[in-house]
């Protein structure tokens, strides 16, 4: 027990030290420690199976989503594709981003792989039966739910607004929430990458 | 989705589930082994168990799910852990089956256990545990560390848990059922005027989050709601539980004090001078 005790104003100043953060400072949240690293197994657009082992080295934008979705999804991948594409030439080519459709009824790997494909060549559109998609969501404190369908049909989705951001090796470490601007996620990404450039 | 999912839950927490069987066990056990005398009333059984089952209930079942993903949810669900769930188990007067198995423990682990009980009567100092009860509220629903909270499983269970316990401390300290007249337990006046006294900030707080026009907790709107549903509703609702019911609980702990200290009114003149000074 003594042993340990010289430790404790360390500990403790660790601690301020983490509450503060003045180290490295970020636009969006700071999820070191608090997630699981990315694992996962869906389905990519062409049927096959995708695992975060395929995108291994890359830095991950993990977003879920769903094609039909009016607003909030095309938003964000627009401003993703307008981040990636502000930064330095030579990062450009190592962000992936996985868009997760939450909807997988009516998102069949046709639609979706039109649909990432406006969004650029570095999106990948993966989804899954619902039973898969609710454990990766609840892996990442996430959920997604669905409303009453409309007399067409139609109905909305629950789900994510943020982005998680995830190293190459898989570390979850930023969350973007929404209403950051495409410079301020540029920025993130480029100290993201700048730091973990091996 | 059928029954059974509804009851089973969301995210499973071994220790979570081996400690409710613990309680419930040593309570059974302690009911079925102890003298007659001592026996709790089925009333008091009943009281018990629910308050229990409660809590385990809104840890480990489906609820559990909307309450990470619903802002009014988590706030029911601490309503529950923090208030109705440990005031209906300090009701109860689980003494009896507290002392039934500290007489089964053994003078040396007695001894080990010892400063068990000097955290304990620091906590239950009156001000530290006031400051405590209304603290850990405000505590987790600070926003940054709310947040975090939400996003993180570990810090999630260590809030639901702390929140349990720290119940449990505060309204054991309230509805001690010896009385502080021939007991060191605290004094009527004093247990009245803390439950007035932390009242207080948990109305502000509510009405704070009721009357907030922007997004005071954006982590459900992050990490997507349950079902959807205006933010500004579960938000206004998530504040009312915050307010309103816990005041009202206060008022109801008043008047169950204040019954017991006129009950006793009378009964105990002539120690009061004697006894009365440590309360």
């Amino acid at each position: 027990m003594n042993r340990t005790l010289p430790l404790w104003p360390v500990l403790v100043a660790l601690m301020l030290a983490g509450c503060t953060g003045k180290n490295e400072s970020w636009h969006g949240k700071d999820i070191s420690g608090l997630m699981p690293e990315l694992e996962f197994q869906l389905q990519g657009t062409n049927g096959q199976p995708v695992t975060a082992a395929d995108s291994k080295g890359n830095i991950r934008l993990l977003y879920f989503g769903f094609t039909s979705c009016p607003d909030v999804c095309p938003t964000t991948l627009t401003d993703l594709r307008r981040s990636v594409h502000q930064l330095p030439e030579q990062y450009r080519d190592d962000f992936t981003t996985l868009f997760v459709s939450v909807d997988p009824r009516r998102d069949t790997p046709e639609r979706l792989a039109s649909y990432v494909n406006f969004f650029g060549d570095r999106v990948v559109g993966l989804t899954a039966e619902e039973p898969a998609l609710r454990e990766l969501a609840k892996r990442y404190r996430t959920t997604f739910g669905y409303d009453e369908p409309d007399a067409s049909g139609n109905y909305n989705v629950s789900h994510s607004s943020a982005v998680y951001v995830f190293d190459r090796d898989g570390n979850a470490r930023l969350l973007l929430r929404p209403g950051l601007s495409p410079e301020q996620i540029s920025e993130d990404l480029t100290q993201l990458a700048q730091g973990s450039r091996s | 989705m059928p029954v059974s999912s509804y009851l089973l839950p969301y995210d499973f927490s071994p220790l979570t589930l081996l400690s409710y069987m613990l309680v419930l066990g040593f309570y059974g056990v302690a009911l079925l082994k102890m003298p007659e005398q001592d026996r709790p009333g089925s009333g008091r059984i009943i009281t018990f168990t629910l308050g229990v089952m409660l809590c385990y209930g809104v840890m480990q079942t489906r609820f559990d799910y909307y309450s990470q993903y619903m802002f009014f949810v988590h706030r029911g669900q601490h309503l529950i852990l923090h208030h109705l769930g440990p005031i209906l188990i300090a009701l109860s007067n689980p003494l009896p089956v507290m002392r039934f198995w500290y007489q089964k423990i053994s003078p040396s682990v007695r001894y080990w256990l010892q400063p068990l009980g000097w955290i304990y009567r620091l906590l239950q100092q009156p001000v530290i545990a006031s400051v405590l009860f209304v603290g850990l509220i405000y505590f987790w629903l600070w926003p940054p560390i709310h947040f975090d909270a939400m996003l993180s499983r570990q810090l999630y269970w260590i809030m639901n848990w702390s929140m349990l316990l720290d119940g449990l401390l505060f309204w054991w300290l309230i509805f001690d059922p010896r009385s502080p007249a021939i007991t060191s337990a605290l004094g009527y006046g004093k247990r009245i005027l803390l439950l007035a006294l932390v009242a207080i900030p948990q109305m502000i707080l509510g009405a704070w989050i009721v009357f907030s026009r922007g997004m005071v907790y954006d982590v459900y709107e992050v990490c997507g709601r349950a079902w959807p549903m205006p933010p500004e509703t579960d938000q206004l609702l998530g504040g009312l539980l915050t307010w309103i019911p816990p005041a009202m609980m206060s008022i109801i702990g008043i008047l169950i004090v204040l019954r017991r200290a006129m009950h006793e009114d009378g009964k105990f003149p002539k120690s009061r001078s004697l006894a009365g000074g440590n309360a």
